[in-house]
């Protein structure tokens, strides 16, 4: 094939890790991956984490994150980049081959106007002048919809918000004109408002300059939105390619099909009884002398069902859970519990009120002290509220793993022997353990995969059905809601925008933030981000 | 910007704070010490009328806060008081002397400072490998090896052996400068291997925490040489550690000097300090360890204002 442009063969890559306390030894990263890429096409690479997708990404450059060794071919514009040297690899780093990686906010440098580093491969590689380059960037600034173009690159990265960085992330790899551009990731720590806009960027990008394309996410229906061809990858090995309709539409392996079909929850919503067991009253809050967080908030949480606050990152979501469980007193406004009045600040709580209300976190990982076992990690709230030591703590320790599906042998692990799904899990059990009335869950699932995330969910719904406990589920997933809640409270800037029981808020007509934020969500089919777009501009047009 | 002159301001206001905070203390350490002025002037052989008149004169009859408010008006306009051991007046001789310290600070920094950050540029570069071992593995054995014995070590060598630089640095006005710099030659050297250990392992530490940031993986997915990176990318964003470690560098060069002058006999702040600490001179001491304190303030401020400075997110509001 005369425009062939890459051309990757029997890649296996391998790492020497040491965990604590073990002896160094190998895994395999990626194995015997082959794959090709002509000019101007875009291939999707879809996996969860530890599929190696990243990995085969950056091997596009010869690169390696710590210490990897790669075999294997990696042919881009007919010759095998594995067999020169380092001086050969960083001759088609930023020239022939640019990166697009998932936090630009982590990516640009602090200390260096935005202008300095987007040129700076460009002028490195000789592409062109100084102000030739710049020219370009603007052009770029411009069709990408930055604001001020000429201006932009003025900026410092720190002035800029994460939308924006991630667009000049993209600008950055389009000016020194590369034949391929590796996205990882690249709208995955945005949320799904400003996801659309980077993702049309992105699409329009890569279709006004023709240039190719690794996409690699682990989000399907993200995906699908910019390639011609998906390759699904699972630990480290490929289990099928195809052209994102063939994928999309009429997936042939079994695991794809799960990847396809991932949602699968139904869930009925249950009707509201007559007392809440846990409300907000007018809640206002801030942290400091800061600006206001939250303004004047009042739900309603009943017993057994699931309350689902919604909003983007910065709506004071979270600062509510803050206030709810004591640790954040608001400036006016209460919570009530089960009909009477809670003290705002955690000192003034006893035990019983801390023990009736449990949290679980985003990042398991970092809820866990990393030091203490399972056993001793459930066990603990066993002991503290309920008194339970020696045989009959263990006792009941093995029943909670048995709940959260976990076997007997999880006792004596510690959280580094556990994968993010089973962390997750202990974290539901210690929650579990005090027996509360109300759970907050802070975007449990937001970190795991989504078969894993899937499985979460179901559990969360199964312990609900039998212990009888509510849960107040912040997320900013739309989808994750649509499966789980009875009600729904969508925030925007620190306030209610729209809540009521789900069947409500999900169904027209819609107050223009819901609608945008229900249109933001990406759906598992070809064509959608058109269609939002182009819906979108009908009704700027229409106003 | 406001908010960075704000902050400087802050930083200028603390550090003449702290400054009168010391001059407290100097003042209350050199009046706890043992023994009299009176009398270390006029001998164990005074008349208690002649000590009595001697007080009154020099006011030493009158309460400690007086006396120092005193010294303290006279420091701000200049006078740093009368030496007792030779009645001469403190501010020229410092004066002179806290030239030639400062000319030996200069010139030490001048040769330190950037070599120390070289090396630990070249460290990070070749991390792990040779050049960062060897690099590690000398400037630590120069600062383990006390001043005086690198000193005698250098002499033996440069003066008794080659008679290339002269083991004496004496030096004195109207010198010319390249005479002055010959003179000065092997002290010099000796406060380099001294301070170029801690500033060289600083910067390779700052800079290496730098290395693990995304940035630098984006920076070497440009194709930049690692040289370009660790420079462009990573060295700006390590400068506030690394001015840190080298202005408390600074501050030894010019306070902590005073093995290094007692051995080249340098006549430079240390040896008169040391000198007039024997002789209980008290006012002496009282001014020299002002200047140091004023000094040491003075550089630790000026780091604290790069480090401002450095920072964009200071300089660069949203």
């Amino acid at each position: 094939m005369a425009d062939l442009l890459l051309d990757i063969r029997n890649l296996h890559i391998e790492a020497t890790v040491q965990a604590p306390g073990e002896r160094p030894h190998d895994i395999v990263i990626v194995d015997d991956v082959s794959l090709s890429l002509e000019k101007g096409r875009v291939l999707g690479l879809i996996g969860e984490s530890g599929a190696g997708k990243s990995t085969i990404g950056l091997a596009t450059m010869g690169y390696g994150r710590g210490a990897i060794r790669l075999s294997g071919e990696v042919w881009l514009n007919g010759r095998n980049i594995l067999d020169g040297g380092l001086r050969e690899l960083r001759r088609l780093r930023g020239r022939e081959v640019t990166y697009v990686s998932q936090s630009a906010a982590a990516s640009f440098n602090p200390a260096k106007r935005l202008m300095e580093q987007i040129i700076e491969a460009g002028l490195e590689h000789g592409v062109g002048s100084r102000r030739e380059l710049a020219r370009r960037a603007v052009q770029l600034f411009d069709a990408l919809g930055l604001p001020d173009p000429e201006n932009f690159g003025l900026r410092y990265p720190h002035q800029v918000s994460g939308g924006q960085l991630q667009r000049a992330m993209t600008v950055m790899a389009l000016v020194p004109e590369p034949d391929m551009i590796v996205f990882d990731e690249p709208t995955t720590a945005l949320d799904v408002t400003t996801q659309i806009d980077v993702l049309a960027a992105i699409k329009k990008a890569i279709r006004e300059t023709g240039v190719a394309a690794m996409y690699i996410t682990h989000d399907l229906a993200v995906v699908a939105q910019v390639s011609d061809d998906i390759m699904v990858l699972r630990n480290g090995r490929m289990v099928e390619r195809g052209t994102t309709d063939e994928i999309i539409n009429s997936p042939r392996e079994e695991y794809t099909r799960a990847l396809v079909s991932v949602r699968s929850i139904e869930h009925d919503e249950k009707g509201l009884t007559d007392t809440p067991v846990l409300s907000t009253h007018n809640i206002s809050a801030r942290y400091g002398k800061g600006a206001q967080v939250l303004d004047d908030v009042s739900v309603d949480l009943h017993p057994g069902q699931t309350l689902a606050i919604v909003g983007e990152s910065g709506s004071g979501k979270s600062t509510l859970a803050r206030v709810i469980t004591g640790l954040l007193p608001p400036i006016s406004g209460e919570v009530s519990f089960q009909g009477r009045r809670l003290s705002p600040a955690l000192s003034g709580r006893s035990k019983d009120d801390l023990r009736q209300l449990q949290m679980i976190y985003q990042m398991a990982d970092v809820a866990m002290n990393p030091r203490q076992t399972v056993g001793t990690i459930i066990g603990r709230p066993l002991e503290f509220y309920f008194g339970l030591r020696g045989r009959a703590r263990r006792a009941r320790v093995l029943e909670l793993l048995d709940d959260i599906e976990m076997g007997p042998e999880f006792i004596d692990r510690y959280p580094a022997e556990l994968s993010g799904g089973q962390k997750q899990r202990v974290c539901i059990a210690r929650a579990l353990a005090a027996k509360p009335s109300v759970i907050i869950c802070d975007e449990v699932t937001s970190a795991l995969d989504p078969l894993v995330a899937d499985g979460i969910l179901k559990l969360l719904l199964r312990l609900q059905e039998r212990e009888d406990v509510a849960y107040l589920f912040i997320t900013h997933d739309l989808a994750t809601v649509r499966a789980i809640a009875d009600s729904i409270a969508v925030m925007y800037r620190g306030a209610l925008v729209r809540y009521g029981p789900k069947s409500e808020v999900l169904s027209p007509p819609f107050d223009d933030y819901t609608d945008l934020l229900l249109a933001s969500v990406p759906e598992m089919k070809i064509g959608w981000l058109e269609e939002v777009l182009s819906r979108r501009r009908m009704e700027s047009a229409g106003n | 910007m406001p908010m960075v002159l704000k902050l400087v301001a802050q930083r200028i206001a603390l550090g003449l704070l702290l400054l009168l905070a010391v001059s407290v203390l100097i003042f209350a350490g050199t009046q706890i010490l043992p023994g009299d002025v009176a009398q270390s002037i006029l001998g164990q052989s005074a008349t208690p009328t002649a000590l009595a008149n001697l007080r009154r004169d020099l006011g030493l009859d009158d309460p400690a806060y007086i006396r120092y408010f005193r010294w303290l008006w006279g420091v701000m306009h200049g006078d740093l008081g009368t030496a007792l051991s030779n009645g001469q007046d403190i501010a020229t001789q410092i004066g002179e002397r806290l030239g030639n310290t400062l000319f030996l600070a200069f010139w030490a920094a001048v040769v330190a400072v950037p070599l120390a950050i070289t090396l630990g540029l070249v460290s990070v570069r070749y991390r792990n490998r040779w050049p960062d071992r060897l690099i590690s593995t000398v400037s630590l054995a120069s600062i383990s090896l006390p001043e005086f014995f690198i000193g005698y070590v250098l002499i033996y060598y440069f003066s008794a052996r080659h008679q290339w630089f002269p083991s004496l640095a004496t030096v004195y006005d109207g010198m010319p400068l390249l005479e002055r710099l010959r003179a000065i030659a092997l002290p010099v050297a000796v406060l380099t291997l001294v301070v170029l250990a801690h500033m060289m392992r600083m910067t390779r530490a700052a800079i290496m925490n730098v290395m693990q940031s995304a940035y630098i993986e984006t920076a070497e997915l440009k194709g930049l040489s690692a040289f370009k990176v660790i420079i462009r990318h990573a060295f700006p964003n390590a400068i506030s550690p690394i001015v840190n470690v080298v202005m408390i560098n600074l501050a030894y060069l010019v306070v902590g000097v005073v093995v290094v002058e007692v051995i080249f006999v340098y006549p430079g702040m240390g040896q008169y300090l040391v000198d007039h600490v024997a002789k209980r001179d008290v006012p002496v001491v009282q001014a020299t360890g002002l200047i140091f304190a004023a000094v040491y303030i003075a550089l630790n401020l000026i780091a604290d204002v790069v480090a401002i400075l450095s920072n964009p997110r200071l300089r660069h509001p949203k």
